[in-house]
């Protein structure tokens, strides 16, 4: 069984391509079920962050369930597969295992070390589990990779600088507004990005906090959280006029803020500059609203421009981090190898048969009297019961081999029996963990 | 003595100014401690050179085109000097003591013959007038440097380039606040100015207001400013327009100054 990865990100496409391949989490469960109708692809996660989107599957054919799972994204959002193929990157086998730990570990991110990245994925394998599109091999993947995610963060100090997307924001508001003491957050939607921006912005002084969200209940939980005020959704505009910083970040397929409504909202400050933040991935904020004047807007590409000059001294880090990847992957690697039929069959023989022979000598010891001839025919018999037991699932476990989820029996077998390499010690499982 | 003061001004406006420069280029705290320190000095020397001028000739040194660019030359640097104080902007000074130290070599390439003061502008209204004036001009002229800056800024701000340049200048609230307190001085200064100027033009000449060019293009600014300072308090106008007009505005403030030498009193 292999594991491929087909995906797009921040270094390979432009914010346009990837808010049109973006999943919306509201409507994770299609595509996924999609995914894994697809031939040959047995198991598949999808993860949709604002600066990746990333197909994770496991397959028997490389090629071809590469080829069908780039077709899968390509058709699913109505993209010709020519003009999305170029911005996307294919892993399989050891190479796939090194990019997913790497991404769990934040060290393919933007700002390298953002903690967001984790909590994302395990919110992206969270629908996947819950839809049951991804398996037994899957569901180990992740949770080694949020393991090693895990160690990398407390073995480096790759996250313990405050450098993020979400400080980058912070920096680039300044610029803008200067002292952010009397200034108005306004947070349009809850991501997690948001609230952790939000969070900066009242640190670094800024005055209060706005929330909205189309569910209001979740806009007051989180005002309260933030000590801040509740929105209605669809009183956005009459507010909006009082923020001086709005992050926006909902899960809404359409632009919500438009250009029009942001004249008439500087119009009713007196101009005063505005500094929006689109999070959201499809974008909440048409691109026309940086033409306003007063109205400022930043995309999450632009933050990296600001999150470049911290890159650097974090490479030390990163250096160490890889080491920690690098390690894991063979662990791994070695797990995964060993939900192969054949070895797993080769195995279940030779664990039988071991305890054949041990009886049966054992026996033979007591057994003084015993005849060579005996001896023969016992070794026939007991060799014989050994086979017709192992007959039957052996051949489950072959036609199981042609097709379907195989790697439950290979792995059910390997505990039950406690074969080699099955044994390996357990993950912990729950997702609430950090 | 005037003569060494004015020439030591110069050599430290040129300093300062190259400091300033280098502050675009570098970031060193050391290094804009020094172009701040030079400037004062150059500052202190130009306004011995300035108080040694006018005890010789008795009165300001403010009548003729060497005098009046030396005068305005010392306004515009003590206008930035309180401002970096107060808002720590030293890139303005990049902008600003340029404008400083050109007109200050200009006035220096001018031979200033020591004449008599002409009989017409021996009236206190004319004093009050060019005093005022000078001032409102170097709030102007501050205002001028905050506007390029700002609309650099906001190109970058705008084209998403985050370079070194733009983590250097300071954010746009503080340079519109700057602008606005620009403005808030130098206008109800330059009304003043041109008041006293229209009296004056009466005692000297028989009639207030002549439309000579000189008039006419300081008419032409007030209006410019005007437009500005009632925008913005009106509507809370700002922005690349506002930028825009107070580049213009400054420009047309150059002309009237310069076009002062084809008017009737000079």
């Amino acid at each position: 069984m292999n594991i491929i990865v087909i995906g797009l990100s921040h270094k390979t496409a432009t914010v346009e391509i990837r808010e049109r391949v973006a999943f919306s989490p509201n409507l994770i469960e299609k595509p996924l079920h999609d995914l894994i109708a697809l031939d040959d692809i047995i198991e598949g996660v999808i993860i949709s962050t604002c600066n990746r989107v990333e197909i994770y599957a496991t397959t028997r054919d490389i090629a071809g369930g590469i080829a069908r799972v780039k077709r899968f994204l390509a058709d699913h959002h109505h993209i010709p597969l020519e003009t999305l193929e170029p911005h996307l990157y294919c892993h399989h086998s050891e190479a796939a295992i090194r990019h997913v730990f790497r991404v769990a570990s934040s060290l393919d991110s933007m700002v390298v070390g953002e903690p967001q990245i984790l909590g994302q994925i395990k919110t992206s394998y969270g629908y996947a589990a819950e839809y049951k599109s991804s398996g037994i091999i899957l569901n180990r993947f992740l949770h080694k990779a949020f393991s090693v995610a895990k160690r990398v963060r407390t073995e480096t100090k790759i996250a313990s600088s405050a450098v993020s997307v979400a400080f980058a924001a912070v920096e680039l508001a300044k610029k803008v507004l200067g002292d952010l003491s009397d200034k108005t957050v306004m947070l349009v939607g809850a991501g997690e990005m948001c609230e952790l921006a939000a969070k900066h912005f009242l640190n670094s002084g800024a005055k209060g906090v706005m929330v909205t969200n189309r569910t209001f209940e979740r806009a007051e939980r989180l005002a309260e959280e933030f000590g801040g005020e509740a929105v209605r959704f669809e009183e956005l505009f009459d507010h909006l006029h009082r923020a001086d910083i709005v992050l926006s970040s909902t899960g809404a397929p359409h632009i919500i803020i438009g250009p029009k409504d942001v004249e008439e909202v500087v119009k009713r400050r007196r101009f005063k500059p505005m500094f929006f933040i689109d999070i959201a991935v499809p974008r909440d904020i048409d691109q026309r609203v940086d033409d306003v004047e007063s109205a400022y807007l930043f995309t999450v590409d632009d933050l990296q421009e600001i999150v470049q000059a911290n890159l650097a001294q974090r490479g030390l880090e990163a250096q160490k981090a890889e080491e920690i990847v690098d390690k894991e992957i063979g662990q791994f690697f070695k797990w995964l190898s060993s939900l192969e039929v054949t070895p797993t069959i080769v195995a279940l023989r030779n664990r039988f048969d071991e305890i054949r022979r041990t009886e049966l000598e054992k026996s033979c010891a007591n057994w003084k009297d015993l005849s060579p001839d005996t001896e023969k025919r016992l070794e026939a018999l007991t060799a014989a019961i050994m086979n017709k037991l192992l007959h039957a699932p052996t051949t489950a476990l072959k036609k199981a081999g042609q097709g379907g989820r195989v790697d439950l029996y290979v792995d059910a077998l390997r505990q039950l029996f406690e074969l080699e390499a099955a044994t390996e010690e357990k993950e912990e499982l729950d997702l609430e963990d950090e | 003595m005037t003569h060494f003061f004015f020439t030591l001004t110069l050599g430290l406006y040129g300093c300062a100014t190259a400091a300033y420069l280098a502050c675009l280029w570098r970031t060193s705290p050391s290094l804009t401690k020094w172009a701040t320190r030079l400037l004062a000095t150059g500052c202190i020397a130009h306004i011995l050179s300035t108080i040694h001028m006018a005890s010789r000739a008795k009165h300001l040194p403010l009548t003729n085109m060497q005098e009046s660019l030396s005068f305005f030359s010392l306004m515009i640097v003590a206008a930035f000097l309180i401002s970096e104080r107060r808002y720590k902007v030293t890139t303005l000074g990049s902008f600003v003591t340029p404008v400083a130290l050109l007109m200050l070599a200009v006035s220096s390439a001018l031979h200033g013959e020591v004449r008599q003061l002409s009989p017409i502008l021996q009236s206190n209204w004319f004093w009050i007038h060019a005093l005022l004036a000078f001032i409102s001009y170097a709030a102007f002229t501050i205002a001028f440097g905050v506007a390029v800056i700002y609309l650099i800024q906001r190109y970058f701000l705008k084209t998403k380039h985050f370079g070194a340049l733009f983590q250097k200048l300071p954010p746009l609230d503080t340079l519109d606040e700057i602008s606005y307190r620009c403005f808030a001085i130098g206008f109800p200064l330059l009304t003043v100015a041109i008041i006293s100027g229209a009296i004056w033009s009466e005692k000297a000449m028989g009639s207030y207001w002549t439309w000579d060019p000189k008039q006419t293009w300081s008419l032409v600014t007030w209006i410019i400013y005007a437009v500005l300072l009632h925008g913005r308090l009106t509507i809370g106008w700002r922005g690349k327009r506002a930028a825009i007009l107070s580049i213009i505005g400054f420009a047309v403030l150059l002309i009237s100054f310069f076009g002062m030498k084809h008017s009737i009193s000079w």
